[in-house]
C-alpha cells in the first residue's frame, strides 16, 4: 500500500496517455483529447469549489468566452494560435474578474444565484450577437493551429493532424496542471483554504477575503477559458451551448464525482463522466437525466466522490489490516 | 416614437410580465425565508405547471371553465410533487452543508427537465386564452388584452392574500416565527417538519400556478425552466431574498426595466436588467428591502 502511494501518479498517467496516438485508433485519440481538456476545466473549477469553498453554477461561461475568443481571433483575424490561446485565457479571466467582483460581494446563496445569472448573460450574448459569434448557428470551421513544425520531428512526423493536436493539448494542459498545482500549494492557495474553512476568522487575521476570492475566481475563469480555447479547436466549432448552464452542471458534477477534496479528484471525475457520456449517448439522448441521477446518488451515497470513497476505503483497510 | 399610447402599452406589458414573475418569485422567496433552501428547481416546477395545465386541458376536452380547472389542477399537481420531493429527498439533507441542498435542487432541474422532454416532447405547445378573456380593450390608445388585465389584477390579489395569511393567521405566525428562529420554534413544541413540507408545497403551488397561468401568452417549451429561474433570481436579488414585499417590488422594477430597456438597447433589454442588478448589488448587497443574511 505505502509503495503504491509513493508512485508519482500524475506524471505516470500523463506519460501513459502520451502513447495514445500510437494505438492507431482515431476514437481513442478523440476520447483522450476530450478527457484532457475537461480534466483541465474541472480542475480549474475545483480551485473555487474545493479550495476556496465557492460553489459556482456558471463556470461554463468562462469556458465559452475562452472558446469564442480563441476561435474568433484565429479564424476572423488570422491571429496565430499561441497568441490567440493566451488571449483566450486573458479574456476569460477578465470576464471572471468583472463578474466575480459582483458575485463575491454576497453570501453563499447569493453567490450561487449570481454565478448562474451571469453565465446566462454570457450565453445570451453568444446566442444573439450574430455578426461576431455566429449566433445560434455557432462559429464553425475553426482552423487547427499550424502544426507543421511537428512533421519535422522524429516519431511525430507520421501522425495524423488530430493526433498531433492531441499531443499539443497534452503539453498545454500538462503545463496548466503544473501551474494550478503550484497555485494550490502556494501560500496563496493556503489562504484560499483558510477562507473556505472560516471566512470570518480569515478576515480577523487581516486577509482581504473578497479580494482573495475575486482573484481565485479570475484564475479559475482564466484556466477554464484556456480549456475552452482548446476545446473549440478540437470540436472544430464553437456554439452557444458551450456557455449554457447544462455545461456548468456537467463540470460541477465532474468535480464532485471525482472528489473535490483532492487536487486530481476532478480530473478523475472528468475522465469518468466523459467515458460514461460516450456509453450513455450511444443508448439514449437523455444525458441530463443521467447526470441528475448521478448527482443525487453522489449526494446521498458518496459525498466525497470517487477519490474520497477510495481513500476512505484505504483508510479502513489500513486501520484493520486483516479486514 | 414616444407617444403616450406607446408608453402606456409598454408600461402595461411590463406590469403583466412583472406579475407573472412575482407569482413565481414569491414562492421561491417564501420557501427560502422558512426553509433556508434556495430551490433551483423552482423554475422546473413552473415549467411542469405549464405542461400539466396543457395536459389537463387535453383530458378535459371542451368543458366550461376548463382553463381554470386545469390551472388549479396543474398547480395542485406540482404542489403534491413538491411535497413528495421535500419529504423523500430534501428532508434528509437538512443540517448538512448548504452545498448539498443546492446541489440536490440543481440535480432536480436536470431530472425534471428531461422528464418533461420524455413526457411531452420538444415541440412548442400552446394554450388558447380562457373563454371570456379572449378580447381586448383600449386604454389611452394602447391595446390591452383582457387576459393581461386579469393578470395585472390577480398579482396584487395574490400578494395581498399571502400578506394577510402571513400577518393575520396562526399558520402565518408560525411561518414568520420559523423564518426568524426555527430552533426556538421547534423547542417550543411546534411541528416544524410539517411546517416545512407545507411551506415547500405552497412554494411549489405558486410556481405551478405561475406556469399554468402563463400558458395563454407564452408557448410551452423546454428551456422555460432555466429562463424563469434566472429571472426569478434577479428579482429576489433586486428585492431582497426572503423579503415578501421586496419580491413584489423587485418584480415590478424588473418588468418596467425590461419593457423600457428596449428604448435604449433594442433586442438586448435583458442587459438593462442585469445592469440594474449590478447597481443594486453595489449599493445594497442584501437587496432593496432585504436584511443581510447571517
Amino acid at each position: 500500500m505505502t509503495g503504491l502511494r509513493r508512485v508519482p501518479w500524475a506524471p505516470v498517467v500523463w506519460l501513459a496517455l502520451l502513447c495514445v496516438p500510437w494505438l492507431g485508433s482515431r476514437f481513442y485519440t478523440f476520447l483522450a483529447t476530450e478527457i484532457a481538456i475537461f480534466a483541465l476545466f474541472a480542475v480549474s473549477l475545483n480551485l473555487l469549489l474545493g479550495y476556496t469553498g465557492l460553489v459556482s453554477f456558471g463556470h461554463a461561461a468562462y469556458f465559452g468566452v475562452g472558446a469564442y475568443a480563441c476561435a474568433i481571433l484565429m479564424k476572423t483575424h488570422g491571429v496565430p494560435f499561441p497568441l490567440a490561446f493566451a488571449a483566450a485565457g486573458v479574456a476569460a479571466a477578465a470576464f471572471a474578474l468583472v463578474f466575480g467582483f459582483f458575485c463575491v460581494r454576497s453570501t453563499k446563496i447569493y453567490f450561487a444565484m449570481l454565478t448562474l445569472a451571469f453565465a446566462q448573460i454570457v450565453w445570451a450574448i453568444c446566442f444573439k450577437w450574430n455578426s461576431v459569434t455566429g449566433g445560434e448557428q455557432g462559429f464553425s470551421n475553426v482552423p487547427y493551429p499550424d502544426l507543421g513544425w511537428m512533421s519535422g520531428l522524429p516519431l511525430l512526423g507520421a501522425l495524423r493532424t488530430a493526433d498531433q493536436y492531441f499531443l499539443l493539448v497534452m503539453a498545454l494542459t500538462g503545463a496548466c496542471f503544473v501551474v494550478l498545482r503550484r497555485i494550490a500549494g502556494s501560500p496563496f492557495g493556503r489562504m484560499l483554504t483558510a477562507i473556505r474553512e472560516n471566512p470570518e476568522r480569515a478576515e480577523f487575521v487581516g486577509l482581504n477575503v473578497r479580494l482573495y476570492q475575486m482573484v481565485a475566481f479570475a484564475i479559475a475563469g482564466g484556466f477554464a477559458g484556456l480549456a475552452g480555447a482548446l476545446f473549440g479547436i478540437f470540436n472544430r466549432g464553437v456554439f452557444p451551448d458551450f456557455a449554457y448552464w447544462s455545461k456548468s452542471a456537467e463540470v460541477l458534477i465532474m468535480a464532485i464525482l471525482g472528489g473535490m477534496g483532492s487536487f486530481w479528484g476532478p480530473a478523475v471525475g472528468a475522465a469518468a463522466l466523459t467515458l460514461l457520456n460516450h456509453q450513455i449517448t450511444a443508448v439514449t439522448q437523455y444525458w441530463p437525466l443521467v447526470l441528475g441521477v448521478v448527482l443525487v446518488v453522489l449526494l446521498f451515497a458518496f459525498p466525497g466522490g470517487i477519490v474520497g470513497a477510495l481513500s476512505a476505503a484505504r483508510a479502513r483497510l489500513g486501520a484493520r489490516p486483516h479486514a | 416614437m414616444l407617444e403616450p399610447s406607446f408608453l402606456v402599452g409598454q408600461a402595461l406589458s411590463g406590469l403583466t410580465a412583472a406579475m407573472f414573475l412575482f407569482i413565481v418569485a414569491a414562492g421561491l422567496s417564501l420557501v427560502f425565508g422558512v426553509l433556508r433552501v434556495l430551490n433551483f428547481a423552482h423554475g422546473s416546477f413552473y415549467m411542469l405547471g405549464a405542461y400539466l395545465a396543457w395536459q389537463v386541458t387535453q383530458w378535459l376536452g371542451v368543458v366550461t371553465g376548463s382553463f381554470w380547472l386545469s390551472a388549479l389542477g396543474a398547480a395542485a399537481g406540482v404542489a403534491i410533487l413538491g411535497g413528495a420531493i421535500e419529504r423523500c429527498l430534501l428532508r434528509h439533507l437538512y443540517g448538512k452543508e448548504d452545498l448539498y441542498q443546492l446541489l440536490l435542487t440543481y440535480a432536480l432541474v436536470l431530472i425534471l427537465g428531461d422528464a418533461a422532454r420524455i413526457l411531452w416532447g420538444t415541440q412548442q405547445l400552446a394554450m388558447p386564452r380562457p373563454a371570456g378573456l379572449t378580447g381586448s380593450f383600449e386604454l389611452a390608445g394602447a391595446v390591452v388584452p383582457y387576459y393581461n388585465f386579469f393578470i395585472i389584477v390577480l398579482g396584487p390579489l395574490i400578494a395581498g392574500g399571502c400578506w394577510l395569511l402571513l400577518s393575520r393567521t396562526g399558520v402565518g405566525r408560525m411561518i414568520r416565527a420559523a423564518a426568524y428562529d426555527r430552533e426556538m420554534l421547534a423547542a417550543l413544541g411546534a411541528d416544524t417538519g410539517r411546517l416545512y413540507t407545507l411551506m415547500f408545497m405552497a412554494g411549489s403551488f405558486l410556481a405551478g400556478l405561475g406556469g399554468a397561468l402563463v400558458t395563454p401568452v407564452r408557448s410551452i417549451v423546454p428551456g422555460m425552466d432555466v429562463e424563469i429561474i434566472v429571472e426569478a433570481f434577479i428579482v429576489v436579488v433586486i428585492g431582497g431574498l426572503g423579503s415578501f414585499w421586496g419580491t413584489f417590488l423587485g418584480a415590478i422594477i424588473f418588468g418596467q426595466v425590461l419593457a423600457f430597456g428596449i428604448l435604449i438597447l433594442p433586442g438586448f433589454s435583458i442587459f438593462a436588467v442585469f445592469a440594474l442588478m449590478a447597481i443594486v448589488l453595489i449599493a445594497r448587497p442584501a437587496g432593496l428591502l432585504g436584511r443581510p443574511l447571517a
